[in-house]
């Protein structure tokens, strides 16, 4: 998916960038961010951030896409993120994976068709006592069952 | 006023918390009763979240869990008062799941409101780094040293040990770095200091950097705890303005500076020479090692790399001294861990205890047995990268040598449960997939094993080649783990081999095969 960025995205970019560019070390605090700004990194951006940082856009290209956090396109209006670890398999994620999949009608990675919920796998919520979990934007949900799920799905939809 | 506490931690807002605190003001509102609410951190009884308790003159009462509809009926049975009602636990102290425990490392969490530096000074808060300020490095290592504190974030190498090499290491610059990336599948003791008691850590950090002469620290926190990540700074600039962090602690002249950085999903920056090249912005690869952290670790300076468990645990060892620490404990597992019962258990939570309790004692007697009412038929404990044990297994007492004579570990503590519908070839398979994900690809038998140990483990789902691809596990799981940079290609085959060896019948196979 090619997007082409807006001159006010790209400032927002560029605001960023002239925010954070003097941390030490400061690749993944500029690239979180982008993404919390845009809910992306953007593929255009590269360019910006490299010079900014004195990087190759090749060092820009392998960090975003080393760490599995960053995403490189444009998401819903909400993440809704299941885990996968161990703990929540043995309280049976596996089946919630199964039908929320099913219910939305999507894969990982991929985004509703009404815009509102783009689903992610995620390895561990630190929620293990009362698996399995799941993490909707910033709220974090325990024992999800398929009664729960649908509550969660349609409180976001109502928000967005 | 009457105080009634709430909890804020993630677990307890995960199954509602927010609402039942709204709906007690509310409640409390319309019956024109005035209330504190105080959003303190988790008890740790997590299967009676929301966990609300009420300040009496006899202590704190518990009553839980609380959904918002009890709440009309806890006013109505006078709650407030410690009422009779069907959610009334009685003191909270003396609940037996709490009062069996030792509580050193987690002795303020769930009692105090987190990001309350007053709360935290008079609950013992601060002491340790008071004493800390009046001793020289050397003696705060050796201190340490003498606690016989170890790593608790799973390699168990002695915390103070590190420090001396730090302090010993000549440098204009030297670092302090909290591994928070606790990306270990039934852990959240790393979430719960950092959520429920925020300055213990910062404590624990500060005391690190006096002693080794650092000045500036880095939390490097997991992407995937936001609420941690909210707390953290809220008590960082807390400790700031008081002067327990920056330039000048408490008059000291001492300095030391503190950051939390976001780590990015990489299950792999866990592993400490990783974590630093995350740190300096780039991709997770592992180092060779050496040269060790310690001489050359952030931007090639002198660098302490502790758990958060580790450095929360420094400030009670710098208060109440190393003997005081070293009386806890078995062998050469000196003090408490905090165990974090996950998984398929009826009451999950966090223990900690002195070293030596079985695992048994932790199912059963904490745990309750599993959440389904079925058998427990085989825990994994350290997380990804830990052993499977059987119910044979159970009576291994919690100790890092003792685990590691059954070819286990004990790691960070976490112990996930599983009933008897559990598919142990599946969860050998999730091992090796779980590695290929997570391989930072810097060493083959890491990158390519974890690939074709999946693709094995679906042939032997087949069937087909039985032996020949059982073998072949055998000698791939051979080379990771001999062969492997670090901790991940290297310890995916405890997984692996622990399942095939104690669960073999779920491979197509019985135990005289195995014995072959």
């Amino acid at each position: 998916m090619t997007t082409v960025l807006t001159s006010q995205e790209k400032a927002r970019i560029d605001a960023q960038i002239q925010a954070h560019r003097e941390m030490p070390g400061a690749l993944l605090p500029v690239l979180h961010a982008i993404q919390d700004d845009l809910g992306y990194v953007p593929e255009e951006a590269y360019p910006q951030i490299a010079h900014a940082l004195a990087l190759s856009v090749a060092e820009v290209h392998g960090v975003v896409t080393f760490y599995h956090h960053f995403r490189r396109h444009p998401v819903g209006k909400h993440v809704l993120q299941i885990c996968r670890a161990e703990s929540c398999q043995a309280m049976g994620s596996e089946k919630l994976e199964a039908h929320i999949k099913s219910t939305l009608g999507i894969d990982y990675h991929q985004t509703t068709a009404d815009g509102a919920i783009t689903l992610e796998p995620v390895y561990c919520l630190g929620n293990c006592a009362c698996s399995p979990a799941v993490l909707m934007d910033e709220e974090l949900h325990g024992r999800v069952d398929s009664h729960k799920i649908a509550e969660i799905i349609q409180e976001a939809r109502a928000a967005s | 006023m009457i105080k009634v506490y709430v909890p804020r931690d993630s677990t307890a807002l995960s199954l509602g918390a927010d609402k039942t605190a709204q709906a007690i003001v509310a409640e409390a509102q319309k019956r024109g009763v005035e209330i504190e609410l105080v959003r303190n951190g988790s008890r740790g009884l997590f299967w009676l979240e929301p966990f609300v308790e009420v300040a009496t003159d006899k202590g704190r009462v518990a009553f839980a869990p609380v959904q918002p509809k009890d709440v009309p009926s806890l006013f109505d049975a006078d709650f407030l008062h410690a009422g009779a009602h069907p959610l009334n636990l009685g003191l909270t102290e003396e609940l037996s799941w709490l009062k069996k425990q030792q509580r050193l490392t987690f002795a303020r969490v769930g009692i105090t409101d987190p990001v309350s530096l007053d709360d935290y000074i008079a609950h013992d808060g601060y002491k340790g780094l008071t004493n800390a300020l009046k001793m020289s490095g050397a003696d705060i290592v050796k201190t340490v040293t003498d606690s016989g504190l170890r790593g608790r974030g799973g390699a168990a190498f002695p915390t103070g040990i590190k420090w001396n090499t730090v302090l010993n290491a000549p440098a204009d610059q030297k670092y302090i770095v909290c591994n928070a990336d606790e990306g270990d599948s039934g852990t959240y003791s790393d979430r719960m200091v950092m959520e429920d008691d925020p300055y213990v850590l910062i404590e624990g950090m500060t005391i690190a950097g006096v002693a080794v002469g650092a000045t500036q620290g880095y939390i490097y926190l997991r992407s995937e705890y936001p609420h941690a990540l909210k707390v953290l700074n809220e008590a960082i600039e807390k400790a700031n303005q008081a002067g327990y962090l920056g330039e000048n602690i408490r008059g000291s002249g001492k300095a030391f500076h503190l950051e939390v950085r976001r780590a990015a999903g990489a299950y792999v920056c866990g592993e400490e020479t990783s974590l630093l090249e995350s740190l300096e912005g780039k991709r997770g690869l592992v180092r060779f090692k050496p040269p060790l952290p310690a001489i050359e670790g952030l931007f090639g300076k002198p660098t302490v790399v502790n758990n958060v468990i580790s450095l929360a645990t420094i400030p009670i060892i710098l208060d109440k001294g190393a003997q005081f620490y070293a009386d806890y404990g078995m062998g050469r597992s000196r003090g408490t861990l905090p165990i974090q019962l996950a998984g398929n258990l009826k009451q999950g939570g966090l223990v900690e205890l002195a070293f030596g309790a079985t695992l048994r004692e932790l199912l059963y007697d904490f745990g309750g047995g599993s959440a389904t009412g079925k058998p427990i038929r085989a825990v994994q404990v350290g997380g990804p990268l830990g052993a499977y044990l059987p119910e044979s297994q159970f009576d291994t007492p919690l100790d890092y040598e003792e685990f590691s004579k059954i070819w286990a570990v004990l790691g960070h503590g976490g112990i996930v449960a599983f009933d008897e519908t559990v598919d142990m070839a599946k969860m050998a398979r999730y091992a090796f997939e779980f590695c290929a994900v997570e391989s930072c690809g810097k060493c083959t038998p890491c990158r390519i094993g974890s690939t074709r140990g999946v693709e094995v483990m679906d042939k032997i789902a087949t069937g087909k080649d039985h032996t020949k691809n059982i073998q072949l596990v055998r000698d791939l799981s051979d080379t990771m783990l001999n062969g492997s940079l670090c901790a991940l290609g290297g310890m995916t085959p405890y997984p692996v081999l622990s399942a095939l060896n104690h669960f073999p019948e779920d491979f197509r196979l019985n135990k005289k095969e195995v014995a072959a």
